[in-house]
């Protein structure tokens, strides 16, 4: 950690998010959900709101002027994501739902043409269920195998079987950074290992392309995939991300308007990239939401919020031990740069509910529960942890707060 | 904090702290059942002898929150010894208490579906310190996880003796 550098200015940025000015129980709101969904700066709910009051139609239909703007803003939202990813062409990036569907676009069409029995797909023991339930959907039907890559020491993957467990394997799905331990992955190493075994590597970047910067090309993965919402975006967008030659070999996954070139009684011929993957009128307004919200991190530089959230977790790993007492757990590597703003907590048999329903009472958003991951929750031996995620408008007050609350719930419910 | 004491009463603290009923029977005789709050990861298990017509014992296996292991630990106090009929009248009158109306904004109805399957006019005793949960309603499925799981181990005793 450099002092001198430039970190955040987080008083600013907070003056930019309409939703962290309100009190609740006479308290300042400590907005620490960031992990599940983030908030959205004035520069993006006045970019939707504009489009909506301004801008609106349909996409790729209309000749009016309206459904032109509305077009070239939607498709100007995907040059921007394009360019924040380092993705060479936009027409690779595709607007999905959300990262669950961009995964389930990848197995329902990638993986229905290319994987049955014999064949194998490599997850890892800390995988999201939306990089889990796809590929067990897909292996029910066609009886492929999947396989795991355990946890090792400190929160880590143990990857000292790695090699074997991708020999003959034709998909290494993993995730880039873990949303219950905040684990950053060795990502480019776990694509080079895949690619050297003849797998294709996809990578859940959900928990990363928010937090710090993403580089498709230098990653050299074959599909990205993440969701707007969790990088000051709207809900319902996300972004799925794949090699141009590899999307074109694939089959259309949603059938229906906007992904055809020409249907007639007899068939179909399916579009070109990116239509072939939008069926159906896509998310308009969040795409230039999107746009408005990646403008938003560029402007702050991903380095900073990178370097922004190692500080403040290193003084939450720091100070939230010392303050709270030996009845705290964190889980997740200890060692601060080899993870990000994710922070798993366990105190003492204190379950998640009844600390993060104290929490409320102290006005910290926390989540408390399985955090939709768990085979890893199954293999850490515990049912729930409470988890406070950071992101670009939290501070060390933030962090002391939930200190003081996490200290209450301690002494209300430890025994 | 008056929200907060009136969710965590003192009786469901020390059901919480202390509960009753707790750990496993043999199956068979018994008969086991899990319940899961897919929401929280929370999981019950209820194992009941009910052969007879009444639930001669209960034990409860699993883990989860104040909130529901106080209830269940609650759960299994009322009806044990119970018949069976008497265990069902507990149980709708219990979730009656969960209920929130369908009328209001963000609630389904669907806890309180059954409430007028049974008397919601039983007296519930100790049972009563949970009607603060109301008031969170993100934590309704947690008081009524154990009751749902008892309902559903009902089911299968009286299936499997048909």
């Amino acid at each position: 950690m450099n002092d001198q550098s430039p970190t955040l200015n987080v008083a600013e940025i907070r003056k930019d998010f309409p939703i962290l000015q309100q009190r609740q129980n006479d308290k300042r709101l400590v907005f620490l959900d960031s992990g599940a969904s983030s908030q959205h700066p004035v520069s993006v709910l006045d970019a939707m709101d504009d489009f909506y009051r301004e801008s609106y139609a349909n996409v790729h239909r209309g000749v009016y002027q309206l459904a032109e703007r509305a077009t070239n803003g939607y498709e100007l939202g995907r040059k921007k994501v394009a360019k924040f990813i380092g993705a060479p062409n936009a027409d690779a990036v595709i607007f999905t739902k959300n990262a669950t569907e961009a995964i389930n676009v990848v197995a329902g069409s990638w993986g229905r043409a290319n994987l049955g029995p014999g064949d194998a797909v490599v997850l890892t023991i800390m995988e999201h269920h939306a990089n889990i339930v796809p590929w067990q959907m897909l292996a029910e039907e066609k009886g492929f195998e999947i396989r795991w890559v355990p946890l090792g020491a400190d929160g880590h993957l143990d990857l000292t079987d790695l090699d074997r467990l991708l020999d003959g394997a034709k998909l290494f799905a993993f995730t880039a950074m873990s949303n219950v331990l905040g684990t950053i992955t060795p990502a480019k190493e776990l694509v080079a290992a895949a690619h050297a075994k003849g797998a294709l590597a996809l990578v859940d970047a959900c928990q990363a392309v928010p937090h710090f910067p993403v580089d498709v090309v230098d990653l050299d993965a074959d599909f990205v995939v993440f969701s707007g919402h969790k990088m000051l975006g709207p809900s319902g967008i996300g972004v799925l991300w794949g090699k141009p030659e590899i999307l074109d070999a694939m089959p259309p996954f949603l059938g229906g308007g906007g992904m055809i070139l020409n249907v007639t009684t007899e068939g179909f011929v399916p579009d070109g990239l990116p239509g072939k993957f939008e069926a159906g009128t896509p998310p308009i307004a969040e795409a230039v939401g999107l746009g408005a919200a990646v403008d938003y991190l560029d402007n702050l530089g991903m380095d900073n919020v990178a370097r922004h959230e190692a500080e403040l977790t290193a003084y939450a790993l720091r100070t939230l031990p010392a303050q709270v007492g030996e009845q705290l757990t964190i889980h997740g590597p200890s060692e601060p740069a080899m993870r990000g703003g994710v922070l798993s907590l366990t105190l003492a048999d204190v379950h998640a509910h009844d600390i993060s329903q104290m929490l409320d009472e102290y006005a910290v958003c926390i989540r408390p529960g399985h955090h939709c991951a768990k085979p890893l929750m199954r293999h850490l031996g515990i049912n729930a942890t409470a988890r406070a995620s950071l992101y670009i408008y939290n501070d060390t007050d933030d962090i002391d707060a939930l200190a003081a609350a996490l200290i209450a719930a301690r002494d209300f419910f430890a025994f | 904090m008056s929200g907060l004491e009136d969710l965590y009463r003192e009786i469901i603290l020390d059901h919480y702290r202390s509960p009753r009923n707790k750990g496993e029977l043999e199956t068979p005789p018994a008969h086991r059942t899990e319940g899961f709050n897919p929401l929280c990861g929370d999981e019950i298990v209820v194992y009941v002898n009910a052969d007879n017509g009444s639930i001669d014992d209960i034990k409860i296996g699993g883990q989860g929150c104040s909130i529901s292991q106080s209830s269940a630990s609650m759960m299994s106090a009322a009806v044990k010894g119970k018949t069976i009929q008497e265990a069902r009248d507990i149980t709708a009158a219990f979730k009656a208490m969960m209920s929130i109306h369908a009328t209001d904004i963000g609630g389904d109805g669907s806890e309180g579906a059954d409430a007028t399957d049974g008397p919601a006019e039983l007296d519930l005793g100790d049972l009563e310190a949970l009607r603060g949960v109301v008031k969170f309603p993100v934590r309704i499925k947690c008081a009524t996880l154990s009751w749902n799981t008892l309902n559903q181990a009902l089911d299968e005793v009286a299936a499997a003796t048909q």
